[in-house]
């Protein structure tokens, strides 16, 4: 048993790795094809298998003749998945850690009520909001604008970032809290000077899932853009014609998941900070 | 200035913590609030720190009325059972941290930091982080924390019970020499402990379901508990308590056990009573038979549970001494250590002298 564990825990490791990076490498082959390198049969390897052409890149950024160029949509979602993060991060966290530190109460509802209320924003399917959003944002002559994306991807990614918030503050003890009031920090002190300092695994969870939901985000993007706006999930899918363009698509969809490839590098050493407290 | 606690009652979720407590607390010197667990140790502590609000009562000291103040104006200090840092900060920051709310001079913080490092034997350690060090430094950091304050009470929540024994025992003298040597600031130590009571000497309050049982000096409230409760939380292992009769010259336990009367009982009138012995006072001997129903060395003492004919009974002798369960025994009830409690109020009747 002791040998054929790391043997099965190896061979696991590398289906496993093998069931994730496949598709990455089929969509990096396709997107150096050309449409017969495409429908010529299956071919793996540059040079042998096909011979590569970099055309689709081209023409996702408006050479060889393409008809779109995707650098302004990427622009456009990372400051509208960007903004819309950073807002809801910084409510967020605020209202967490009212609701995990202090009770609240209006009649019968409390402060589970409450946190429930902003979990529940995201049981709602989100065709239920496409109308009142629509409206709302015509009415404020923001349809079709960043700044209206902003607003809307903001209410959709409040409830996460508060939602793991909560979680997060109610694993840091109370005791710490008081210790700060004890040595002489306000409340807002104690929030800004201890708490925050120690949530940077949690704010860290909270932002990739903000920044996760909002960049895949097409629903929305999708119903409240016309023209002037575009976001990159949109114009992707925009690509697609009466020959589905397999390179270009390709291509595309390693562009639009390429900074989250970035950021899970990036933040993957705060992700298992061991617990706050300073037990042991 | 004293601090004066009048009925003061805490309720959370339809708990009571303080069941209308009133107590006085002198300006100085060490108090031990002893209590088992829920009896409102931490709640009492922390009303004092102003982290909690009662539903009702008053905290006031000088005539001044305390609950206004809010904790992070009270200037206390408090140490609690969980060793509580702050994870983000160097030993050498978290000392200093309640200094640099008060905007403090950095040479008079790097002066109290001196002090207050050597006191606890720190110096080593002012750079790392809380989490790279054992449970006892990280008590001692946050002992140091409350103690670089200066502040007029330092409240302690059973500080040292997340310890092992040998730490405890020493991190318990050094405490005891840190609370005294200062005659101007006010230490409250809570615990379940007897023993820690008695090491650290001074005042003895007993918590009991949110009230004050007894409170007076620790001397005091061992050799003569107000009543059971006190004397079942101030002795370890308990007082043993036995129903008897007293009269005819007697002490009657049970149909079968009658022991002579001691002198400190002859001007009891005759009755029912708890009788209470400690149980290191009770001795391996000849009179009253028992069986062992359990038989633990702890250390340095034998710790036996005994079945008598009466009730039981637990014995604590110096020295290891094995025993087989269902062994029999027979024992001595010294009667002149008895202490007898009234059936009713069970408030305490009659004491051994000169404890």
């Amino acid at each position: 048993m002791a040998r054929v564990y790391p043997i099965l825990k190896v061979t696991v490791i590398v289906l496993w790795s093998a069931f994730v990076i496949a598709p990455f490498l089929w969509a990096l082959t396709t997107s150096f094809k050309t449409a017969n390198g495409v429908t010529g049969g299956p071919t793996y390897i540059p040079f042998v298998d096909y011979e590569p052409s970099a055309a689709a890149w081209q023409g996702l950024f408006g050479g060889g003749g393409g008809s779109i160029d995707i650098a302004g949509p990427f622009a456009s979602s990372m400051v509208v998945t960007l903004s819309a993060s950073i807002v809801s991060l910084v409510l967020g966290t605020l209202a967490a850690y009212g609701l995990s530190r202090f009770s609240y109460k209006a009649g019968p509802i409390g402060n589970g009520d409450l946190t429930f209320f902003f979990v529940s924003q995201r049981i709602m399917p989100p065709v239920v909001l496409a109308i009142p959003f629509f409206l709302m944002l015509g009415w404020l002559g923001l349809l079709d604008t960043i700044a209206g994306l902003v607003i809307v991807y903001v209410a959709l990614l409040l409830p996460i970032a508060v939602w793991v918030m909560v979680d997060f503050f109610n694993t840091i003890p109370r005791e710490l809290d008081e210790t700060a009031m004890i040595d002489g920090c306000t409340p807002f002190e104690t929030f800004w000077r201890v708490i925050l300092p120690n949530s940077v695994p949690g704010l860290v969870v909270a932002g990739i899932f903000c920044i996760i939901f909002g960049w895949n985000d097409f629903f929305f993007a999708f119903t409240l853009t016309f023209t002037q706006t575009q976001l990159l999930p949109v114009a992707i899918v925009s690509l697609n014609s009466s020959v589905t363009p397999w390179w270009s698509l390709s291509a595309s969809a390693l562009i639009s998941v390429a900074p989250l490839i970035v950021i899970a590098f990036f933040v993957e050493r705060y992700l298992d900070k061991g617990s706050i407290g300073g037990r042991k | 200035m004293t601090y004066v606690l009048d009925n003061l009652t805490v309720k959370q979720g339809g708990e009571v913590h303080l069941d209308g407590l009133s107590l006085t607390l002198p300006s100085s010197g060490v108090v031990t609030v002893i209590g088992r667990t829920q009896a409102g140790k931490t709640t009492l502590l922390k009303v004092l720190a102003g982290l909690i609000a009662p539903s009702s009562g008053s905290l006031t000291s000088g005539g001044e009325n305390l609950l206004k103040i809010p904790a992070w104006r009270r200037r206390v200090g408090m140490v609690y059972q969980q060793f509580v840092n702050y994870p983000h900060l160097t030993v050498r920051d978290n000392i200093t941290f309640p200094l640099k709310r008060r905007g403090m001079t950095k040479a008079a913080m790097e002066e109290k930091l001196t002090y207050v490092t050597e006191l606890l034997g720190l110096a080593a350690f002012l750079d790392r982080r809380p989490a790279e060090l054992s449970g006892g430094q990280q008590q001692r950091v946050a002992l140091a924390r409350s103690l670089v304050k200066d502040t007029e009470v330092l409240l302690l929540d059973e500080p040292l019970v997340n310890l092992d024994y040998k730490l405890r025992e020493q991190l318990r003298d050094e405490f005891r020499r840190i609370f005294h040597a200062s005659d101007n600031r006010l230490v409250v130590y809570a615990t379940t402990e007897p023993l820690e009571a008695m090491i650290m000497q001074g005042q003895v309050v007993v918590l009991h379901e949110g009230r004050v049982v007894q409170a007076g000096d620790y001397r005091e409230v061992y050799s003569r508990p107000a009543n059971t409760m006190a004397a079942t939380i101030f002795n370890d292992p308990p007082m043993n308590l036995f129903d008897a009769r007293i009269g005819n010259g007697q002490v009657q336990f049970g149909p079968d056990t009658a022991l002579a009367l001691p002198a400190h009982f002859a001007a009891l009138p005759s009755g029912d009573y708890i009788v209470g012995i400690r149980a290191s006072e009770a001795t391996l001997g000849d009179e009253v038979p028992a069986r062992v129903a359990l038989a633990e060395i702890n250390g340095s003492t034998t710790v036996l549970h005994l079945d008598l004919p009466f009730g039981s009974l637990v014995l604590e002798r110096d020295g290891v001494d094995p025993h087989a369960i269902g062994e029999q025994v027979r024992i001595n009830l010294p009667t002149e250590r008895f202490f007898a409690f009234d059936t009713k109020t069970r408030n305490l009747a009659a004491a051994p002298a000169g404890d």
